[in-house]
């Protein structure tokens, strides 16, 4: 059987590679992706943890994850064509009217 | 029984506030005449009563309501009618009443809106005196003090367009609050000495108590009571409003400024007889300062050309008298004096305002002259008054003025009586002056005829057009009314006081009496046998100085008017000196007024306010708009900064957990 801690190991790298996605990308919709490997990198974790713990609990947090993550793809998507619309680009750098 | 005394004038100026505008002239003035009628025969019924009952131990009481409780500390709000207050509520409610009636015609030119709230006023003023006069304790009395105070600024002002009664007003409020400041004082030390401030308990308090010996507390606590006197009613050195104070109507003059409430001061130190009693060092300063207050504004009204202005100054002179009264001790003959002169010296207020109303709102006695013959009323009116205050013998004003006199020197304070008595020869003689200078002699001025005057027109009855080709009204039939009235009581409201030594018996001093001495001790204060052979001869010289008085000023402006210019003229320093009222006025202003101005443009306002008040205010604006000017660059704009800021929070906050 695969010990925790190699689990937690590939989650921790595809939770950082996320992170860099997030932050390196110039897409939103690359950002989207990036945003949904890091939740995936934890739901990894939690049923890691569930299995070894050897309760359910991590499987249905994990659910409600996904749950919640759908919604959030949906919004984000639609936010993602409503900015296109009004900029004809899809970089995050050029979207800087959020401040005084 | 005792609250309606007060609460009738006060419902009538409820009325005339209210809904006075709307009335008519005929009923606004109905309504307050009603209401200090209504008030006057409460107050007989009540004083009726209080003669009924045993002499000694004659009070009524009233407890209305509890006003405030704090602590130890209870104020209730209680009337007490006693001897003392018997007489001040017959004078204030009697002679309030005729000069309400009086005013319906004076004050006729008015609109009726301005008619209406005249009377609200007078009113007003009327209920707040009568609360003063039956309070029965400090508080109540105080707030009937601050309450005439009001009235009389609101009435000094009550042509308040004109620049100069505005600021009389305002002189006279400032003034007096300079003076209600020791009141409050006193009566705190009264409070802590004493632990009531219910009149009757602290006069029994202070009869348990020694005579104070050197200057201590309550010497003190009467000192501090006397500066509010001083202020209340026109004593040096806070006397300078009441000159002012007639830029009010001439009615308000004669009701407020001559016969009611100037005399509170003297009311308060006799309603505390017992207290002052105990404080031979404030009476002395009380004697002191009333009979230097009496020379000085005899010395005055010597030269002064406004007719009121010489009734006022003749008024603070006649305070001045009663303050002497007080100060030796004499507490019944200073109420005395109080209540003959609240008769002559309204009816003289009340006569000059005739003469005025007559001549148009004409005041300077050098354009008057001749008006015996065409207000023969106000003149004979005027002329009763005049030898009323004068001092002429079996008149009002001599029983009154003689005790005063006979009782300073019979106590031994003979420097006081000889001032006292020069005093009352200035009476004399400027009370004739008056009268020759208005109504003697040939007409000054032609230039006054109502036909093109705001002021002269009389609408009510009675017109007596003396004289063929005159235009002068003599007074209206509600102003002559009260003319006669208070020229019969000028000459008859001294025979309650007959002395011994004419074969009277003093009523009015065993009646007030009870008021003057601590209840429960009341022990028999009779002086015993005084010698009559040296009150008639001190009588004899008073009378006597009356009448040079009188003669001194026939001879010097009817008989001789040349001298008394040449006089003037030959000691131009001194008549310069008192037509200028010994300039006080100007060293207040360069001693007070000027320096607390300068401190507060100066000071307070550049420094205080403009640097430190708004300062404080703009620097905290300024902080606030500073921080946020740096903290505004945090806000990028830029998406990645916020997800940065959200990481390095979020790993912070793991490595807190992880690493505690």
């Amino acid at each position: 059987m695969v010990p925790l801690g190699h689990y937690l190991v590939v989650s921790g790298i595809l939770f950082a590679l996320g992170t860099a996605g997030v932050f390196l990308r110039r897409n939103v919709i690359t950002v989207l992706l990036s945003i949904e490997i890091m939740l995936n990198a934890v739901n990894l974790s939690f049923i890691a943890f569930g299995r070894t713990l050897g309760t359910v609990d991590g499987q249905i947090i994990m659910f409600f994850v996904v749950t919640v993550a759908a919604a959030e793809a949906a919004v984000g998507l639609a936010l993602v064509i409503a900015l296109f619309r009004h900029r004809e680009s899809l970089n995050p750098d050029l979207f800087t009217s959020l401040k005084w | 029984m005792l609250v309606l005394i007060p609460l009738l004038p006060f419902v009538g100026f409820l009325i005339n506030a209210l809904v006075g505008r709307r009335l008519s002239k005929r009923v606004s003035g109905a309504v307050a005449c009603v209401a200090m009628f209504g008030a006057f025969l409460v107050s007989a019924g009540v004083v009726w009563s209080l003669l009924q009952m045993p002499s000694g131990d004659r009070g009524v009481v009233q407890h209305v309501f509890t006003w405030f409780v704090s602590g130890e500390f209870e104020a209730p709000f209680t009337l007490r009618l006693d001897p003392l207050g018997a007489i001040m509520v017959l004078v204030v409610s009697g002679i309030g009443f005729l000069i309400h009636v009086y005013s319906t015609a004076y004050m006729h030119e008015e609109t009726d809106a301005e008619f209406a709230r005249y009377f609200s006023y007078l009113n007003l003023f009327a209920a707040f005196m009568l609360v003063l006069v039956l309070g029965a304790n400090f508080p109540v009395m105080f707030v009937g003090w601050e309450g005439v105070g009001l009235c009389s600024y609101l009435l000094i002002g009550f042509w308040f367009t004109k620049t100069s009664a505005a600021d009389a007003g305002k002189k006279a409020f400032i003034v007096n609050r300079i003076g209600d400041f020791g009141f409050l004082l006193g009566m705190f030390l009264v409070w802590t000495t004493f632990g009531s401030l219910d009149f009757q308990i602290v006069a029994h308090r202070a009869g348990q108590m020694p005579v104070e010996i050197g200057f201590g507390v309550i010497s003190l606590a009467t000192l501090l009571l006397f500066v509010g006197a001083t202020g209340k009613s026109a004593q040096i050195p806070l006397y300078v409003w009441l000159p002012d104070a007639m830029e009010g109507p001439t009615p308000v003059s004669a009701l407020i400024h001559a016969a009611t409430m100037v005399t509170a001061g003297v009311y308060m130190i006799g309603r505390n007889a017992v207290l002052f009693g105990l404080a031979p060092d404030t009476l002395a300063i009380v004697a002191g300062v009333g009979v230097a207050t009496a020379l000085m504004a005899g010395t005055i009204g010597l030269v002064q050309n406004d007719i009121k202005r010489v009734l006022a100054y003749s008024t603070v002179s006649q305070l001045g008298l009663m303050f002497v009264a007080m100060g030796v001790g004499a507490f019944a003959a200073g109420i005395f004096h109080l209540y003959t002169h609240a008769f002559f010296k309204a009816l003289l207020f009340l006569g000059s305002g005739a003469v005025i109303h007559a001549l148009a709102g004409e005041q300077d006695i050098r354009k008057m002259g001749g008006l015996k013959h065409e207000l023969p009323i106000t003149y004979w009116t005027f002329l009763i008054g005049s030898l009323a205050i004068a001092g002429v013998p079996l008149l009002s004003g001599f029983f009154s003025k003689d005790e005063i006199l006979w009782k300073t020197f019979s106590g031994g304070h003979t420097v006081v009586w000889f001032v006292a008595a020069v005093a009352s020869l200035l009476t004399a003689i400027y009370m004739f002056r008056l009268v020759i200078l208005t109504f003697h002699g040939d007409r000054r001025a032609s230039a006054t005829s109502p036909a093109d005057a705001g002021h002269g027109h009389a609408a009510a009855g009675g017109h007596h057009h003396v004289g063929e080709g005159s235009h002068l009204h003599d007074a209206p039939a509600p102003m002559a009314f009260a003319l006669i009235v208070l020229a019969i009581g000028s000459v008859l409201a001294g025979y309650i006081g007959v002395p011994a030594a004419l074969g009277g018996s003093n009523h009015i001093e065993h009646f007030l009496d009870p008021s003057f001495a601590a209840p429960g001790l009341a022990e028999a204060g009779e002086g015993g046998h005084h010698d009559h052979g040296a009150e008639l001869t001190l009588m004899a010289v008073s009378s006597g100085a009356a009448f040079a008085g009188i003669g001194i000023a026939v001879y010097f402006f009817l008989r001789n008017r040349s001298l008394s210019d040449r006089l003037a003229t030959r000691f131009a320093g001194v008549h310069r000196l008192l037509l200028h009222k010994y300039y006080v006025d100007e060293f207040y202003d360069a001693a007070v007024v000027q320096p607390i101005r300068s401190v507060s443009e100066r000071g307070l306002w550049r420094v205080v306010d403009a640097g430190i008040v708004d300062g404080a205010v703009n620097g905290a604006g300024l902080v606030v708009s500073g921080w946020g000017a740096i903290l505004r660059r945090l806000q990028t704009g830029s998406l990645r900064a916020y997800a940065l800021s959200i990481l390095v929070g979020a790993v912070v906050i793991l490595g807190y957990f992880v690493w505690r």
